[in-house]
């Protein structure tokens, strides 16, 4: 499969990435696990593509004043693997480990993701349970967003055709919590058919805390709080979870209809819950 | 219970590692996309997006203003070639004239419409996007069972019931038998449309040479000596100006079983440019364009008494076949028919088809070919007979088996199963999965909620294809051993090995019957320039048709051997042993090495003897093989997902002697892993309109090495009297054993809800609702 004709340009600084950016039909190439198979398929055919795998410093992950600040280039593989991650924050650590295959964890970028906002990626759904920010940076200035507000729906997001994602930042965990990422891949892509991340504190067997967010049963991740605080007020798991997506659309495509993502999305949720409760400290 | 006996001294039995697999798993084996070319143009094929289209203008000016386009032909430019050859020939069965280009309509998604060639492949990947083709869409048909009833749109508007014919074979008289019949069972079972999805997908380069007259055709295929005879004939050209070679193949399953338009069109293109051609199939194309596989709907009744023993069989098999016939396409399920009756003494049987045209890309051979319906559906229906006489499965089969004392034993529908001891494979399975235990197990698993299923399939299969009457265009395989001058050795077979590794057993063969050094024999094969006309690699037939022809052929070389060693030697008689000819009587002898010599250089010569060490046999088997086994599939399945697990997968394959055990594992492995994917993940999906939708591997699910489950292998050895070395054939097995047992255990898991059939692929939400819904369907 052969792309259209495309310029390619790898800056080695943001302020140099930002600038190319400013004009004309480009694309931001940050992994390009999603990207280059749809313009393989000349889905997507850029004019140029600005390759920001190469500025120094943009794959960076550090802990500071409680919050995990993760650059936009971090691969799913170092998501999965670094220690400020996997100490601070477990439920991203566990759902960067579910993602694709090897290969596309070490390939692929939790900026590129965010960005490209498939319905059925995996990150939405513990970003959203962690509540995190996303830092933008374009020639007119920076802000930060929550990352409920950065994502508005499939394929869309808040970012500016002159911004880059240039940093994620993620409050650490409670160091008590117990969290879950609950995943039914699909078997040929391997994207979330249904993925739930869940975080929950307790004490003396009631939930105190209770976060429930869902990727790929609609067109978007939603974290449901309708769930949560059924769960704060002391609802069973079963009875919490029985009113999750209550609200929301429901995807249908050749392997799973919209009420089977329903229930899936219900099951995985009462089974996250479970094993996030049992790893409650 | 594997009973191989290793000779000492002998490389045959060994499970020695594959000569092939350096150059393939370092990257230095030449595939079709290596091959470079000076002056090489490339070609990129414009397809239709439509199921079903008049073609109403084609516009080729924009692509060929592109610079880099040095062509672009049209259905037009080649009407006068062809057609795309098909084999089979059955009473009756209507052939629509499969141009190499589609002409003024479009029968299918994906349809060949014009190719486009250019001096680099980007370049002519750019121009494809600039031919307009104006289509009017028209209404399309892409279920079979929809296809021939009254209504349908006609896929070729000359027969409008899409019928391209209608099969219908018997034996023993199966109308008394269902009068008979305490019990009759009845089940519409599918075996869905699958792609077969080849790592490599197809590709041709042509070269031609217009002083000599000649073209040299690189293709990515199982069969180079049948392509050159049926390549020359769509161009017209005489066939000894043809040579086919073929480079490392990635993969066939069937699917490069075939001839197609893009073999002949770039040949066609190189003529016509006076350049090499290369065109390379996207994965896109390789899912739209090159065949599928199954595409069976089933209707299957069994008359029985109340005892267990299985009186009649009937069977309707509605083939949905495509828009055209490609090579195999209507022969398949007619393998179906045939191999219906398993491993069990039906005496009476009745089975008729109905190939149905659709607006889909044509079926053909898939790993397996026939077999797998058939197996899938006759051991489903024993298993619901089972249920319903409330007999075990495993005692229900033992009960219907041919008995080893009926051998050869002739089946209902004409075959001569030629050996068997249908019992042990299955009786291995239980005791090596403790049956009694598990069945106890899976009881207190019920009784705490979990639905944990054991299946069985008991296969049988026909391979070694085959006696030449029996098939389309003959079934002999050929071999030349040579001893060069130097005493090395090479091998020249008329088999097409693509990943099977019969460089590796073949040698294995011939260093044990010559008795020289494996390093010292080379296995030449896939082109028909150096290789003398041979049939080919599928139908489980590269070691027990071409390699019988190779032990024949190395019978005659050892004569041959013998002969000039005796003269050296001075002597009447000698043995061959250990690479030397020796005379028992002096203790003296004469090398390989020696005796090549002499049979080269000549200066001396046995009596009534020619010069030279070669032999070639070409051997035509006396009948097919018919390898066996029984697989047990242990399963639990999520009750709130319906998401299934397979706990233990146990397989013992009875395929007959075995050359090499680790590369039999590895056909095991490979056949279940494609027994594995129609069982639970894979179906070519296609949309009213014939739309492909299943139409990326992000949507088609194969197996995957993270998805398969351990499989425990083990063989009994039944030898084959067919062939002198005994074996059978284990190229599908794996894949024919399989689906019956998934499918089996899974029902069986859930056969306490009610629950009786399910069609594959078992997908979760399929399972789920037959779950939630308490088994009703």
């Amino acid at each position: 499969m052969i792309p259209q004709t495309f310029e390619y340009t790898a800056p080695a600084t943001l302020d140099a990435a930002l600038e190319s950016l400013a004009s004309g039909e480009r694309k931001l190439l940050a992994g390009g696990q999603s990207l280059i198979p749809l313009m393989k398929l000349r889905l997507a055919a850029p004019d140029e593509l600005i390759d920001l795998g190469h500025i120094p410093g943009l794959n960076e992950i550090s802990e500071a004043a409680g919050t995990i600040h993760i650059g936009a280039m971090a691969t799913h593989h170092a998501i999965e693997t670094a220690a400020a991650i996997r100490g601070f924050c477990p439920l991203l650590a566990e759902t960067a480990s579910r993602i694709g295959d090897v290969q596309v964890r070490n390939m692929g970028t939790i900026g590129g993701s965010i960005a490209h906002a498939d319905p059925a990626s995996d990150y939405p759904a513990a970003l959203l349970a962690l509540e995190a920010r996303v830092h933008l940076v374009s020639q007119r200035g920076e802000r930060t967003l929550p990352y409920s507000e950065f994502l508005l729906d499939a394929f869309t997001t808040a970012l500016e055709p002159d911004e880059i994602v240039r940093e994620i930042e993620v409050p650490v965990e409670g160091s008590s919590e117990g969290y879950r990422y609950e995943k039914h891949p699909h078997p040929a892509s391997g994207f979330a058919v249904v993925g739930v991340a869940v975080r929950v504190q307790a004490r003396g067997g009631k939930i105190t805390m209770g976060r429930v967010a869902v990727t790929g049963m609609g067109p978007h991740a939603f974290r449901d709080e309708g769930v949560e605080r059924l769960l704060l007020d002391g609802a069973s798991i079963s009875n919490a979870v029985a009113v999750l997506g209550e609200g929301h659309d429901a995807n249908s495509d050749t392997y799973a209809s919209a009420d089977y993502r329903r229930h899936l999305a219900r099951v995985s949720a009462a089974r996250a819950l479970t094993t996030a409760i049992s790893r409650v400290a | 219970m594997a009973t191989t006996t290793i000779k000492p001294q002998t490389l045959v039995g060994r499970g020695i590692r594959r000569c092939e697999d350096p150059r393939l798993i370092t990257g230095t084996a030449t595939y079709l996309d290596d091959i470079k070319m000076p002056g090489m143009h490339h070609a990129v094929v414009v397809r239709s997006p439509h199921g079903a289209a008049k073609i109403s203008g084609i516009r080729t000016d924009a692509a060929l203003a592109l610079r880099g386009v040095s062509a672009v032909f049209t259905g037009a430019d080649v009407a006068h070639l062809g057609p795309v050859p098909t084999a089979a020939s059955l009473p009756g069965l209507r052939v629509p004239h499969h141009h190499l280009l589609a002409q003024d309509r479009v029968y299918y998604q994906g349809h060949p419409v014009a190719v486009v060639v250019a001096s680099d492949r980007y370049i002519a990947r750019d121009a494809a996007d600039l031919v307009e083709v104006d289509y009017e869409p028209l209404p399309a048909v892409t279920d079979p069972e929809k296809a021939i009833a009254a209504g349908a749109p006609a896929v070729h508007p000359e027969w409008p019931d899409n019928t391209a014919f209608t099969y219908h074979q018997e034996g023993g008289d199966a109308a008394a038998a269902f009068q008979q019949a305490d019990v009759i069972v009845t089940q519409r079972i599918t075996s869905q449309r699958l792609i077969p999805v080849a790592m490599e997908t197809r590709g041709v380069v042509a070269e031609w040479r217009p002083g000599e007259k000649s073209m040299t055709l690189y293709s990515s295929t199982q069969i180079p000596h049948l392509m050159r005879s049926l390549v020359a004939g769509i161009l017209g050209m005489p066939e000894n100006h043809l040579r086919v070679i073929t480079p490392e193949v990635g993969g066939g399953f069937g699917s490069k079983l075939n001839v197609y338009a893009e073999e002949a069109l770039v040949a066609f293109v190189a003529m016509r440019i006076n350049h090499p051609v290369k065109w390379v199939e996207s994965r896109r194309e390789n899912f739209q364009a090159t065949i599928h596989g199954r595409g069976h709907v089933d209707y299957y009744e069994v008359a029985a008494k109340r005892d267990g023993t299985m009186l009649g069989l009937k069977l309707k098999i509605i083939q949905d076949l495509g828009a055209y016939h490609q090579l195999l396409t209507a022969a398949i399920p007619t393998l179906s028919v045939l191999m219906m009756p398993g491993l069990y003494r039906f005496k009476n049987v009745s089975a008729d088809i109905v190939g149905a045209f659709t607006n889909c890309v044509p079926t053909d051979a898939y790993r397996g070919a026939g077999r797998p319906e058939a197996t899938h559906g006759i051991e489903r229906m024993v298993d619901i007979l089972a249920a319903e006489l409330k007999m075990d499965p495993a005692e229900i089969r033992l009960k219907n088996f041919v008995q080893n004392s009926e051998f050869p034993y002739a089946t209902a529908t004409g075959l001569s199963y030629d050996s068997g001891n249908y019992a042990a494979p299955l009786k291995e399975a239980l005791a090596q999965v403790d049956y009694p235990s598990l069945r106890a197990e899976q009881e207190r698993a019920r009784a705490e909620g979990r639905l944990m299923g054991i299946g069985l399939s008991t296969y049988g299969e026909i391979c070694a294809m085959g006696p030449s009457p029996a098939m389309p265009a003959g079934g002999w395989e050929s071999a030349t051993v040579k001893i060069e001058p130097s005493g090395k050795v090479t091998v020249l077979t008329g088999a097409s090995p693509h990943g099977q590794g019969e460089e590796t057993t073949f040698a294995q063969i011939t260093a044990d019957e010559l008795g020289v050094p494996i390093e010292d024999i080379m296995v030449v094969h896939g082109d028909t320039a150096t290789v003398q006309y041979g049939i080919g690699t599928f139908g489980s037939r590269g070691t027990a048709v071409g390699g019988a022809a190779l032990y024949y052929a190395l019978q005659d070389l050892k004569a041959k051997i013998k002969k000039f060693g005796a003269m050296l030697l001075k002597t009447d008689a000698v043995t061959l042993a250990n690479g030397a000819c020796l005379d028992e009587k002096s203790g003296n002898s004469a090398s390989l090495a020696q005796i090549a010599t002499a049979a080269y250089v000549a200066k001396e010569l046995p009596p009534n003897t020619d010069p030279g060490l070669v032999a070639t046999r070409f051997w035509e088997p006396p009948n097919f093989t018919f390898p066996f086994g029984a697989h047990i599939v242990v399963t639990e399945v999520d009750r709130e997902t319906g998401q299934i697990e397979i706990r233990r997968y146990v397989a013992v394959d009875d395929i007959g002697r075995i050359i090499n055990p680790l590369l039999v594992a590895g056909q095991v492995h490979g056949g279940v892993a494609q027994g594995l994917g129609q069982a639970l993940w894979e179906e070519a999906i296609y949309d009213d309109t014939g739309q492909l939708v299943s139409g990326e591997l992000s949507e088609y699910a194969i197996a995957k090495a993270a998805s398969m489950p351990w499989i425990e292998s083990s063989h009994t050895e039944t030898p084959s009297p067919v062939n002198p070395l005994g074996v059978k054939g284990v190229g599908e097995a794996g894949t024919i054993g399989c689906s019956p047992a998934v499918v089996n255990s899974v029902v069986d898991a859930l056969s306490h809800l009610g629950v009786r059939h399910i069609d594959m692929p078992l997908t979760p939400e399929k399972v789920w609702k037959l779950i939630a819904q308490g088994g009703r369907a």
